[in-house]
């Protein structure tokens, strides 16, 4: 079990141990980077696939299957085609912003997964001070990016895209964070390293402590669900793209390979707010059961982030898009008041830690029902259920 | 319960997705084309093409290049020359035929009016549907050895209008061939008479005997 699962260490330190001790710390931080730039962008491009694949057969269809064996070369000819493409800058273009914006959107995402915990021992970049700091701060900047190419285009439709991008964005920022402040007040430690190991503890029948496993970590993980869904643009969140409605958005005005950049940020900061997920609520590389430890640690993440990705996917297929003055309310009249009594019971949880488990739990699970309920009671009313005339 | 929707549509939607892998018949609607088709239906029609009878596509072209087609084809796509000899048609009447035909298949519109005004059965709607060529000039123009194909052809693509169309044909050959007979026989009879009276009216004026003397065909 321990040489699989530590595979990719004894890998690099071999590779490491090649070159000369004063090279050793560049060489291993090269590979490092080496690694994150492969594996992320080659799951993007398996996504792509997978992503048209499922929602094809959501919607009673079979996907691509003409490219390379059942249609997985797709994304190659995907590929090849947008570099072929013609690069097409606007006149009226600020021909600066818009080279940068498509890099300004890829590199934060590429960051982020730096501090991300992959497996036992295998994180690129251990912050024990400031790792969720870190992830949050590069995210952000993510941002700019997008403002960067709604505003560069010298178009309506990309600045209404990076408009709303922008609402969009800090609306849900706060939700994200604030569910991910739950872990932190629990975990004592913004490092992401330390989160993991917390949820390491075991309880009964060999059952790993993840968060999840408590009233607030599974109504934490839902609205840190929500949140990630609308900070990677995903449906029912992808009211900064809106084919429909405005065209493409912030990246209206961008074709041939700047176009699939947007593309592939935007697909890494869907895995890297994943893989926050994980790491902050559904025990990192951990396994369920201390008996499932021979699984290498890194395949359970991974596992965990298809699991994920094919969520998101799934409710891509599923939910229609929201409204912008939806969206507004959502974030602030129901998500946000909810993250907070959320980190009230966290801390709630936290100080009843004596208490017999049973009460505990329904102390912990009534109050966030109640909160539930009592919060989407003037959302429902505000939207109430549709009646068709035509349709059931 | 507000959020109970969207865990129904995530049920509906997660029905489809397994479904299509343990009852594909009943949730994949797709028929995948190039290995798969479908059967089309009898009324079908892609672009026209000629018919002939028997196995010879000149001697058994049906068409008379009597160009109303080519006058009739909105877009006017069709293009006939009038041959200058004449050669029997299937009762045995001489006829022209077409010496060229050529039909433009990137103007064709298979708007089906050439089958409509056609007095003779003689240009019918095919139901091939993969004339995509590399070539857009010759390619695209159809010559008559290319628009010609068997009755068979026709009976196989549309059998309902084929069949109607040959137990007419095949009620008027009969009617032609009594008719010859019929005429046969009066200037078998008339023979007699017309021996005699050297100047009758009726040897000025002699019924016509020859087989094609049968009534056209429609
Ligand atoms: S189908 Fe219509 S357009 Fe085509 S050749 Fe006949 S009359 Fe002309
Ligand atoms: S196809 Fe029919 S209408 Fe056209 S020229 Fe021939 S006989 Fe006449």
């Amino acid at each position: 079990m321990n040489t699989l699962d530590q595979l990719p260490e004894t890998l690099k330190d071999h590779v490491v141990g090649v070159f000369p001790a004063g090279l050793q710390p560049w060489i291993s931080a090269l590979l490092a980077i080496g690694a994150l730039c492969a594996i992320f962008p080659a799951l993007f491009a398996l996504t792509t696939v997978l992503e048209r694949k499922i929602l094809g057969r959501i919607q009673n269809r079979p996907g691509p299957n003409r490219v390379g064996p059942a249609g997985f070369l797709q994304f190659a000819a995907d590929g090849i085609k947008s570099l072929t493409k013609e690069d097409i800058v606007p006149r009226n273009a600020d021909r600066l912003l818009h080279f940068l914006a498509p890099l300004v959107v890829v590199i934060p995402p590429l960051l982020a997964f730096s501090v991300l915990p992959i497996g036992r021992n295998l994180v690129a970049l251990d912050l024990p001070e400031t790792g969720l700091l870190f992830f949050f701060a590069v995210g952000a900047s993510v941002e700019v990016g997008v403002f960067m190419a709604g505003w560069s285009g010298g178009n309506k439709y990309s600045l209404l895209g990076a408009m709303r991008a922008l609402a969009q964005l800090i609306s849900y920022e706060l939700p994200l964070i604030l569910s991910a402040l739950t872990v932190v007040m629990l975990t004592g430690s913004l490092s992401l390293v330390a989160m993991v190991e917390k949820q390491s503890a075991v309880q009964v029948a060999g059952l790993h402590a993840w968060n999840l496993f408590t009233p607030w970590g599974v109504v934490g993980f839902l609205i840190f669900l929500t949140a990630a869904a609308a900070e990677a643009n995903r449906s029912p969140f992808d009211l900064p793209e809106a084919e429909s409605e405005i065209i493409a958005g912030y990246f209206t005005e961008y074709s041939g390979f700047k176009f699939a950049l947007f593309f592939l940020g935007e697909y890494l900061g869907l895995f890297a707010v994943c893989g926050l997920g994980i790491t902050l609520f559904l025990g990192g590389w951990l396994p369920p059961f201390t008996w499932l430890n021979w699984i290498p640690s890194w395949l359970w993440f991974f596992g965990k982030l298809g699991a994920l990705i094919f969520f998101f996917i799934w409710l891509r297929g599923t939910l229609p898009r929201l409204r912008m003055d939806q969206l507004m309310q959502f974030a602030w009249t129901f998500l946000l008041p909810l993250t907070l009594i959320n980190a009230f019971v966290a801390g709630l949880w936290h100080f009843t830690a004596d208490w017999n488990v049973l009460f505990r739990w329904a102390l912990s699970a009534g109050l966030l029902a109640a909160a539930y309920v009592a919060l989407s009671r003037p959302f429902a009313r505000a939207f109430p259920r549709r009646t068709y005339r035509f349709a059931p | 319960m507000t959020g109970s929707g969207i865990l129904q549509g995530l049920a509906e939607t997660a029905k489809n997705f397994v479904g299509s892998f343990t009852h594909p018949a009943e949730n994949l609607a797709t028929i995948e084309y190039p290995e798969q088709r479908q059967k089309l239906a009898e009324n079908t029609r892609q672009f026209p093409f000629l018919v002939f009878d028997g196995t010879d596509p000149e001697a058994g072209l049906r068409c008379v290049a009597c160009q109303i087609c080519e006058k009739e084809c909105p877009p006017q796509c069709i293009y006939i020359i009038k041959s200058k000899a004449k050669k029997p048609d299937f009762v045995g009447k001489p006829q022209f035929f077409p010496a060229v035909f050529d039909i433009d298949l990137s103007v064709c519109m298979s708007c089906q009016i050439c089958v409509e005004v056609c007095p003779f059965d003689a240009i019918k709607m095919d139901q091939d549907f993969e004339l995509a060529t590399s070539d857009r000039f010759q390619g695209l123009l159809f010559h008559k050895d290319r628009l010609a194909k068997p009755n068979s052809h026709f009976q196989k693509i549309h059998p309902t209008e084929a069949g109607e169309t040959d137990t007419r044909r095949a009620a008027d050959l009969e009617k032609a061939q009594a008719a010859a007979a019929k005429a046969a026989a009066a200037a078998a009879a008339s023979a007699k008479p017309v021996a005699t009276p050297a100047n009758s009216p009726e040897a000025k004026n002699p019924p016509p005997a020859s087989p094609a003397a049968g009534t056209p065909p429609m």
